[in-house]
């Protein structure tokens, strides 16, 4: 019972504030100058007051502002995202179609940033101090620093260009042929310089995180408790230090996890990643206002379910979370 | 007489460059035989606790030994490489430490770090021997319902059933000798009494050998068998307990056992004169709900369950009771930092509740509070004397005048000229807590909250703070109210004592009354559980006169 209360209270507060952000969206959109029927009478190259007053009828966007919110919201509740004037298509299909890249893209990129992360974080800060650690730091610095465009263009020059190992753009290789097998290897090459390059930023930041954490969990009394009991040093580090120190990291990645949907778009931009980083850039370019607006929920809403599952991992990782949140 | 366990002989210790001395320890030889509880008793500083580290090879980073052997069941542990010292943790000796709720790893079941201390001395051991043995160590060290402990996490136990799993993961292996670093300092006192005799219980039934370090002379007259006592890195005096306590050669310990407070050591002071309170606390209550998230019913703790009490000019009550008992929030309360849930608190004839904005402002001047942290109580990066002259500031003072009165009150407190100029950092806790007192006293009050004021503090500091404080009251005419848990220092210092027990003032009245003839059971016990009673004579009984001339 406990269980399905708090469901349904999650559900109604995350549907409260995908609202929220949907209007949020709809304002700001309609805060820009000019309005779909002029991007669609000035595509057609024609710019009569006739026309644009016969649009905006047929768009409703004649109606006031409260009532065109009120119809977009009720539309987004019903999964209708609108319809693309530019592209001619409704604009579900079209995100559903980017999704699955973004989703390989980002996910891919989040679990090497946290992996790498927390594993060089850790051998730093197990380290402190010494030359290793400094190292790790420097390279740690030096991703930070950075431009996630300049790196992913160095990775195509070096990768693609001199050595010619992998792909430098697009989703799979045009034109040929593969196995079911072939084809999952295709585009796991063509995956890993953009995935690269947007986890660097990111497992830099996870590094150093990790890296404070080990040396704070290093202090404390109950690693003490660990050595005095005879465990080795790689036992206490495995078993008593990197899961205590874990929890900052993930508390910090779950928080970036919206950037890093956003950081997308440029990654997405420099290797033809066909995405929603992508659809964004064109959109934007474009004045796709039905797109915008749509893609911005969708990355709202995959914000919300990344911060989700965060906190499944946090509680997952640390009992006390659980209990507090649990009637004593 | 047999092979010592353990065997300290000229053990020196090196801290690293730029510490406040080269040797933390410097010449010490001390042993612990089978089936005997020596007590290594010193101050903060003392070395005592390094001593405690190197036998298990835990110094921390930088501290090392500088000479001297260390003999731990016929090897010598100084010189042993890291996989042999493995070897010896937990099986020749294992370790307790002081804070329990910080010895035990927050995200492993009970259960598993004390298996975990089974399966590193022998690997093969099944499982299902493993959990028969986890499940007969929880019982020995008299834990309720093995079960459940053993599947608990450690947030879920109290401070004393973390500390009786601390015991347990010690006693996994049968070591021949205990070390345990101040076990019972961070424990309420009835807690701490168990835990006493619980080692006492196990060290007898083990024939084990046990180092205990503690700063607490009730805590070696409860248990020890020898004493070595410590200052500086150096041991100044060792023998048995009794000839130690009773008649200490060394000037440093009769300093120190003398330190100890017990009612017998009270100035002598004319009970205050019978005058309208200037405090009146009417059925206050005050319950913490906690939330829970969202639709759970929310948690609710009863902090205040209508306290009433009284306290007149120049008049000192201690208010006495364990954690939890509600008796820092009844301060904060007083210091309108928390708000009441119903009752009154009428100062000095006006209503405290009722005060709003600046009105409230105007009046919190007059009740000064002192907190148990001296290292929390003050910012690092304010000197010292900006952060007593900033109250009176604060109130409408010319700075060149607040900064005189605040280098007056540093004089008046016993610091030395030039202090006002210097950060916090500079200064030892008792110095700190002086300088607290400083502050507070800055603002003129009427009032003096001491919040476990001197329970971080050495005992020869302690005595010397409320000393001062005592002096303070009378020069002030403050009214003073006393948080504690220690019941001797409130003996000590307080004309009245309330005892608090989950929220409630179970019992109230004159000191003397109170501690001679205590009339409620939950009073009576606290008394029963403080260490050393009875060699430094019962509270209000017979005092040892001793002047501390440290």
């Amino acid at each position: 019972m406990r269980m399905l209360a708090g469901l349904a209270a999650w559900i109604a507060r995350t549907l409260a504030v995908i609202l929220v952000i949907a209007s949020v969206n709809f304002a700001l959109v309609h805060a820009a100058p000019g309005d779909p029927a002029q991007v669609i009478a000035g595509q057609s190259g024609a710019s009569d007051e006739t026309l644009l007053r016969q649009l905006r009828a047929e768009y409703g966007l004649d109606k006031p502002y409260a009532v065109q919110l009120a119809t977009y919201l009720g539309r987004v509740l019903r999964l209708d995202l609108g319809y693309s004037y530019r592209q001619q298509r409704p604009v579900l299909g079209l995100v559903l179609e980017r999704l699955p890249a973004t989703l390989l893209l980002t996910g891919t990129a989040f679990a090497l940033a946290l992996g790498f992360g927390i594993l060089l974080g850790t051998l730093s800060g197990v380290r402190a101090g010494r030359w290793s650690d400094t190292l790790i730091g420097l390279v740690a610095l030096v991703l930070y620093a950075m431009p996630v465009f300049w790196l992913g263009l160095m990775l195509v020059l070096v990768f693609s260009v001199q050595l010619e190992w992998l792909p430098a753009f697009g989703y799979r290789s045009v034109g040929a042929t593969f196995s079911p097998l072939g084809q999952v290897g295709d585009v796991l090459a063509h995956l890993v310089l953009p995935a690269l390059s947007l986890a660097a930023v990111y497992l830099a930041v996870y590094a150093r995180l990790m890296r404070t954490a080990i040396v704070e969990v290093a202090a404390q009394d109950y690693v003490k408790t660990a050595r005095a009991k005879g465990l080795t040093r790689g036992r206490v580090i495995r078993d008593h230090m990197i899961r205590n120190a874990i929890l900052p990291v993930v508390t910090v990645a779950g928080m970036q996890a919206g950037a890093l949907v956003g950081g997308s778009v440029v990654v997405e931009t420099v290797f033809a990643w066909p995405g929603l980083g992508r659809l964004v850039f064109e959109a934007l370019s474009q004045r796709d206002y039905p797109v915008l607006l749509g893609l911005f929920l969708v990355m709202s809403v995959l914000v919300i379910l990344i911060n989700m599952l965060t906190d499944l991992l946090a509680r997952l990782i640390d009992p006390r979370i659980a209990a507090s949140a649990r009637a004593a | 007489m047999s092979e010592p366990v353990l065997s300290i002989t000229d053990l020196s210790v090196s801290l690293p460059a730029g510490a406040d001395r080269a040797q933390a320890v410097s010449g010490v030889s001390l042993t612990v035989a089978a089936n005997e509880i020596v007590c290594l008793v010193g101050e903060s500083g003392s070395g005592k606790s390094m001593i405690a580290h190197t036998i298990l090879g835990l110094l921390p980073p930088g501290v090392a030994v500088a000479g001297g052997a260390v003999t731990l069941c016929g090897r010598d542990v100084a010189a042993a490489s890291e996989a042999e010292l493995r070897a010896i943790r937990g099986r020749d000796a294992a370790m307790i430490f002081q804070e329990p709720l910080s010895a035990l790893n927050p995200l492993k079941r009970a259960g598993e770090q004390i298996a975990e201390a089974i399966r590193v001395q022998a690997p093969a051991t099944p499982r299902a021997v493993v959990a028969a043995r986890v499940g007969a160590l929880i019982e020995a060290v008299g834990l309720p319902d093995p079960a459940r402990i053993r599947d608990s996490f450690p947030f879920a136990l109290s401070g004393g059933q973390r500390q009786r799993v601390m015991i347990a993961i010690a006693m996994a292996n049968n070591p021949a000798l205990l070390v345990a670093d101040e076990p019972t300092t961070a424990l309420d006192v009835t807690t701490q009494a168990q835990i006493l005799a619980l080692i006492r219980r196990l060290q007898g039934e083990r024939r084990m050998g046990v180092l205990l370090i503690t700063h607490d002379f009730g805590v070696v007259a409860e248990v020890a068998d020898r004493v070595v006592v410590m200052r500086d890195g150096r041991v100044v005096e060792q023998g048995s307990a009794e000839a130690v306590l009773t008649a200490p050669r060394d000037p440093y310990t009769r300093a120190l056992v003398a330190a100890v407070p017990h009612a017998g050591r009270r100035p002598a002071r004319a009970a205050p004169a019978a005058r309208p309170p200037l405090l009146e606390i009417e059925t206050l209550s005050k319950t913490f709900t906690l939330r829970q998230g969202w639709f759970r019913p929310p948690r609710q703790v009863v902090a205040a369950d209508a306290l009433s009490l009284t306290l007149a000019p120049g008049e000192t009550v201690a208010v006495v009771g364990e954690s939890g008992s509600g008796k820092s929030t009844l301060g904060q309360m007083i210091l309108r930092l928390a708000e009441p849930d119903s009752g009154r608190i009428i100062f000095d004839g006006q209503d405290l509740l009722a005060l709003r904005g600046e009105a409230l402002r105007a009046e919190r001047r007059r009740i000064q509070i002192v907190f148990q942290d001296p290292f929390a109580a003050l910012n690092p990066r304010q000197r010292v004397g900006d952060a007593i002259a900033r109250g009176p500031m604060a109130y409408g003072a010319p700075k060149d005048r607040a900064m005189a009165e605040a280098r007056a009150l540093l004089d008046r407190v016993g610091l030395k000229a030039g202090a006002a100029d210097r950060f916090p950092h500079e200064f030892s806790g008792g110095q700190r807590q002086r300088i607290c007192i400083a502050r507070a006293l800055a603002l003129k009050p009427r009032i003096l909250v001491a919040d476990e004021a001197v329970s971080a503090l050495d005992v020869s500091v302690q005595a010397r703070v409320l000393d001062l404080l005592a002096e303070l009251r009378a020069e002030y005419n403050l009214a003073m109210l006393f948080i504690t848990h220690d019941l001797r220092i409130a003996a000590r210092i307080a004309d009245r004592v309330a005892v608090m027990q989950r929220g409630r003032i179970v019992e109230a009245g004159p000191a003397e009354t109170l501690f001679a003839a205590p009339a409620h059971a939950y009073t009576r016990g606290l008394i029963a559980a403080i260490p050393g009673r009875r060699l430094f004579g019962g509270l209000g009984e017979a005092p040892v006169p001793e002047a501390l001339t440290a």
